[in-house]
């Protein structure tokens, strides 16, 4: 079995799309969350929802960094992730910055794409859609290839020219953390030596904001995570990617390491759609203990789902407890950093991983913007008002991720 | 240049993000990297701005620019002549 570090690090999000700018936002507390402003196809560019907010990624021209052809044949979700995996493989100095993209050839042919995303071409479907039940039109000749859920993936692996095993894996809110893991376990095996993995996702489209508003979960004005008085998620896009290679690959070539990935769990509630069960959470966090072979005692922090909804934050803490036991539970510092990037769906658990890699790099956990009471009801020691520097030792990290359908993703990550 | 020579030169220049005085009516799909999924989505709004259906068949003989401003030309004249009821030109 491999040992599995973290090389490179990409992002494109509402809080950053350079790393450092990223690390900025996240541990000044400087948040994407900002006022809805135009969304196409919306009539007068208003969405006409009961919420105010949302995280957008700014200014976020596709141009600068792929051909007209690649820009015209994808849709913006396929595009954020584009960019973060061209950013992650620049950053592990698996390409040369500004030159054609491509690996080294026995990594092209040794690497695997897995990314997460689960709204894929809306921005190109609704219009589409809009146009053909109302005007009878003609369908753009591209919807197929800008909405197939698999864009992100292949085009990815087009543009850096990768050969390996290429996935899209779509389960919601998870899907990001579940490529991370899945990615994970082939290099852990041995199947390949390295991977691109991550979620990218641009669900902010008419069409989706107004079904989000019809369920009732959003917060009016923005998400506070665990707070006494939260009142819903708040919505996002972006996208986040890592490369993992082994570890011996690392060092082979020098390559600067940020964590190292120890295990992953997964499970699924079996339970309801909607509505999460603290025991399918807690048999995931469970699982990643046991896949690290590590001990609740280890864990020093978790950079939670924590979307700020009454139910997932009552259900994730207690999960947390189930998993972690009664004692422990309490004294592990938590923190949900959706306050800052929003709830980027298929995105989001990437992000959140990335967050993770950050504070064991750096030594300390970002806190939960925007939230000041903590819910006493949840018996978790949420970080508030600043960021809390780690305990080294308890050297190891969990980002949970917990999706509609029940379907949950924990991965556990060391400070290397 | 005619107006349909421009309007088709306009389209691919937008479609490949390149200037229009780079296209000239002789430059080949080759010349100007066009692939097939360009080719297709620049026949879509060629298609969309002169009200023309290009046939599947006429679509795989495009060679350059020049074969669209005729193929243009030619499919709204027969469109043209169906309108008003006389027989098509296949040559004019």
């Amino acid at each position: 079995m491999n040992r599995v570090v973290v090389t490179g690090l990409g992002c494109v999000t509402p809080i950053g799309s350079t790393i450092e700018d990223f690390t900025l936002s996240l541990f000044s507390g400087t948040t994407g969350i900002v006022p809805i402003g135009h969304v196409e196809g919306a009539p007068e560019g208003n969405p006409g929802v009961r919420f105010t907010q949302m995280a957008q990624v700014k200014d976020f021209d596709p141009l600068q960094y792929m051909s007209t052809g690649t820009a015209t044949a994808t849709e913006r979700a396929a595009q954020l992730g584009i960019v973060a995996a061209r950013k992650a493989a620049e950053h592990a100095k698996l390409l040369e910055p500004n030159s054609p993209a491509s690996l080294s050839s026995h990594l092209s042919e040794d690497t695997a794409i897995i990314l997460g995303c689960s709204c894929a071409g809306r921005s190109a479907e609704e219009p589409q859609l809009a146009g053909l039940y109302l005007r009878n039109i003609r369908a753009h000749p591209l919807t197929v290839v800008r909405t197939m859920a698999n864009s992100g993936a292949a085009q990815v692996s087009i543009d850096l020219g990768i050969t390996g095993p290429v996935l899209t894996i779509s389960t919601a809110c998870a899907s990001g953390t579940h490529a991370i893991g899945q990615a994970f376990h082939m290099v852990r095996s041995g199947l390949v030596t390295a991977a691109i993995a991550g979620g990218h996702d641009a669900p902010l489209t008419f069409g989706f904001l107004r079904a989000w508003d019809s369920m009732r979960v959003v917060s009016p004005i923005r998400c506070r995570p665990f707070s006494a008085d939260r009142d819903g998620m708040t919505l996002g896009e972006g996208a986040a990617m890592f490369t993992l290679e082994t570890l011996e690959s690392a060092q082979a070539r020098n390559a600067t390491i940020y964590a190292e990935i120890v295990g992953f769990g997964m499970s699924a509630d079996a339970h309801h759609i909607t509505q999460p069960s603290s025991d399918g959470a807690a048999k995931a966090i469970r699982m990643a203990l046991k896949d690290a072979r590590i001990q609740p005692s280890e864990v020093g922090y978790i950079n939670a789902h924590g979307t700020g909804t009454q139910a997932n934050d009552a259900t994730e803490a207690e999960a947390i407890h189930k998993a972690l036991g009664a004692d422990i539970a309490p004294t592990v510092p938590v923190s949900s950093t959706k306050s800052l990037h929003g709830h980027s769906i298929g995105a989001t658990g990437a992000i959140e991983a990335l967050a993770t890699v950050l504070a064991l790099h750096d030594g300390k956990a970002p806190f939960t913007f925007g939230t000041t009471e903590v819910d006493p009801t949840l018996h978790l020691d949420v970080i508030t008002e600043t960021p809390r520097p780690l305990d080294p030792a308890r050297p190891v990290a969990l980002s949970n991720s917990l999706a509609f359908g029940g379907l949950n993703a924990v991965l556990a990550i060391r400070r290397f | 240049m005619d107006d349909i020579a421009s309007r088709c030169i306009e389209i691919i220049a937008k479609s490949k993000s390149i200037p229009p005085d780079s296209i000239k009516l002789t430059s080949t799909f080759e010349e100007l990297n066009i692939d097939s999924l360009d080719k297709i989505n620049i026949s879509f709004e060629v298609e969309e701005a002169f009200s023309i259906e290009i046939p599947d068949d006429a679509l795989g003989s495009l060679r350059t620019v020049g074969d669209v401003v005729e193929g243009v030309k030619m499919l709204q004249q027969k469109k043209a002549a169906t309108a008003t009821g006389s027989p098509a030109s296949a040559t004019s």
